[in-house]
């Protein structure tokens, strides 16, 4: 094939040769990946996203140099009148504390840094563990079909149909808090909806020819489901992981506003705003607005970058994810 | 029809057997029943009073002996007592219910409308002003935590406006309808819609897309090209058809929420099913817990099947499946 190409081209005239030389160097042939990567690199909204993920990273990264450089540890109490006034209630912004303190007189600031680290954690941690959970039980419940399926199925139709909170919770309040519970948790209630994605897309592709064509050269089960169907869901799998790190990132602050998450006094932003509950009410609004304004930030980058992701590596719009 | 119902419900009552199977293996083989006992029997209590009390709530039994304590007690309709209040897991989540239910509904209202309208507006204005903005804020409440909406809420609509002399809305608590309609309406302005504000992003999103969708097809140029008017061509054509997704999300959604709206209860201090439960389960009350999760998965189970039938309904390609 190719040697006869190469051999129309030599025929061509060599002015035609040039011209045909230029429009060769446009049309060069780019993977659908560079296609995604460069379509998400011209939306400006996506960009931007990415810009404030990288610092929300960099803060999480930097939060002991941050805690340093301002001379006030994440756990330090300053006692009145210095971090809490004569009454006992939080100080609010000043230039010693520029985001106030809260009730046990500790820098809010440094605090969510520091609870920029278990978003985060938890955020792409649980995510990835939810992901491999969902794409591995998916592909496996299509591609082996008939019983195998529809015990996995009726799994995921199970926990889809467990309200998260509840179960959650109950599971916490048994194995005891901390970050591994919740890491485990929320990605054991969470892998049924990314299941049910991918069962749907290997479905599809399973009756494809070339997935016949492999089998009738001999290939095994295992090579059939990762190396011929697997790179060929891997698009809807990446799209799914990035729109689900954000709502992975609310479940943590969720749960750990409900009171099961991380135990204290680890700095962790549903926490703070669950403790911030008990004295707004005395005027210490700071307390429960900062936290609450770098856990929305957060959430909203994640999930305008997740919208890019989509648009850019699904472009047809298949509507898969709303 | 029938007979895919029958099968439906069938599964249903598979998925629910199966969660009390999974909620009592958490409860009743982790720490929980000694320290049920023990809490109950007090401080002061001798082993001996300990062993009393777990005998007489069967924590003692095999778990066998339990379950089937407890599954003889659901066939007859009795979730059991609540180990704690002097009440039968019943009357708790009779009274629980309600609450839940006046939450759910009239926010359930706000965001269909909203979501529905907006995502229409986005849908037929595409890439307009009106669509940016929808877009944007469906963005921004689609990536809202419940629980920060509801206390930023308080904050600015009660807090504030309280100590600037204007007491529109209470802090948090329940009043019933038959109290006073007026309190009730009154305490639920703002659950509503944080919670309506929070659920329509969805719906804005996927009305919007559902729309564009089928916008694009052949059967809507048709409409047009018979000279109906635009109106009648959105309404009556393009939103009919798109609406199927829609009524599935709305229909898992009260489901889901029916069984208790966790966060936003919890933030108003609503006594729902979550807020129930949320008490019952720091203090290991394991009927109530196991009751409430009954309730609330069979919510969910409900509305699947409903969902199921309506969608049967409308397209009698599914029954084949």
């Amino acid at each position: 094939m190719s040697a006869s190409m190469n051999a129309a081209t030599t025929l061509v005239e060599p002015t035609a040769q040039v011209a045909e030389g230029e429009a060769a160097k446009k049309i060069e042939g780019r993977s659908p990946w560079r296609l995604g990567y460069e379509r998400l690199r011209r939306d400006r909204a996506s960009m931007i996203s990415v810009a404030v993920i990288v610092i929300i990273i960099l803060v999480a990264i930097f939060a002991p140099v941050i805690a340093a450089v301002i001379g006030h540890g994440p756990n330090e109490q300053f006692y009145s009148p210095v971090g809490l006034n004569a009454q006992g209630q939080p100080v609010g912004p000043s230039s010693k504390f520029l985001l106030g303190t809260d009730t046990l007189g500790r820098d809010v600031l440094v605090r969510i840094a520091y609870g920029a680290r278990i978003s985060l954690i938890v955020g792409l941690v649980a995510t990835v563990m939810t992901v491999a959970i969902g794409a591995a039980v998916g592909l496996a419940a299509a591609y082996f079909g008939g019983f195998v399926d529809s015990v996995l199925a009726r799994l995921m139709d199970w926990l889809l149909a467990i309200p998260f909170f509840l179960l959650a919770i109950s599971l916490v309040s048994v194995i005891g808090p901390g970050l591994t519970v919740l890491i485990i948790v929320i990605g054991f209630l969470g892998w049924a909806s990314v299941g049910r994605i991918v069962r749907g897309q290997v479905l599809s592709i399973r009756e494809k020819e070339y997935i016949e064509a492999a089998r009738s050269l001999g290939a095994g089960p295992w090579r059939i489901m990762f190396i011929d169907i697997l790179p060929n869901v891997i698009a809807p799998i990446i799209v799914y992981t990035s729109l689900l790190i954000p709502v992975t990132i609310v479940a943590e602050a969720s749960l750990s506003f409900l009171g099961v998450g991380i135990p204290a006094p680890t700095a962790d932003w549903g926490q703070m705003i669950a403790d911030a509950q008990t004295v707004y009410q005395y005027g210490a609004w700071w307390y429960l607005l900062f936290p609450s304004i770098a856990l929305l930030i957060t959430t909203l980058a994640f999930n305008i970058f997740g919208d890019g992701v989509r648009d850019a590596f699904d472009p047809r719009g298949d509507q898969l994810f709303v | 029809m029938a007979r895919f119902l029958i099968r439906r419900i069938f599964q249903g009552l598979i998925v629910l057997w199966l969660v009390t199977v999974a909620v009592f293996l958490i409860f009743y083989v982790g720490p929980g029943p000694k320290g049920v006992a023990r809490a109950l029997a007090g401080k002061s209590a001798t082993p001996q009073v300990v062993a009393e009390v777990s005998h007489r709530l069967l924590l003692d039994r095999p778990i066998w002996v339990q379950y089937g304590h407890f599954v003889w007690l659901l066939l007859h309709g009795n979730l059991g007592y609540s180990f704690y209040h002097d009440q039968s897991v019943n009357s708790i989540i009779a009274a629980a219910f309600p609450v839940t239910l006046s939450l759910v509904l009239g926010a359930a209202i706000l965001w269909i409308v909203m979501g529905v309208l907006s995502g229409v507006v986005s849908a037929v204005r595409s890439r307009s002003l009106a669509d940016r903005t929808f877009t944007g804020l469906a963005l921004f409440f689609y990536s809202m935590p419940t629980f920060v909406l509801g206390l930023l809420f308080l904050l600015f609509f009660y807090y504030e406006l309280t100590i600037h002399g204007l007491a529109l809305f209470p802090g948090s608590g329940y009043t019933p309808f038959t109290t006073s309609p007026f309190e009730w309406f009154r305490g639920l302005i703002l659950p509503w819609f944080t919670l309506a504000l929070v659920s329509a992003a969805t719906y804005t999103r996927l009305t919007r897309g559902s729309m564009l969708d089928v916008m694009g097809e052949d059967y809507i140029r048709t409409a047009r090209a018979k000279g109906l008017s635009e109106r009648r061509v959105i309404f009556r054509h393009s939103l009919r058809a798109a609406l199927t997704p829609v009524v599935t999300q709305f229909g898992l959604d009260i489901g889901i929420l029916l069984g208790g709206a966790v966060i936003t209860e919890q933030v108003f201090a609503l006594p729902g099913l979550g807020f129930t439960t949320v008490q019952a389960i720091t203090q290991q009350d394991l009927p109530v817990i196991i009751g409430v999760v009954i309730v609330a998965s069979a919510a969910v189970v409900v509305a699947n099947v409903v969902v199921d039938a309506f969608y049967a309904v409308l397209d009698p390609r599914v029954r084949l499946h």
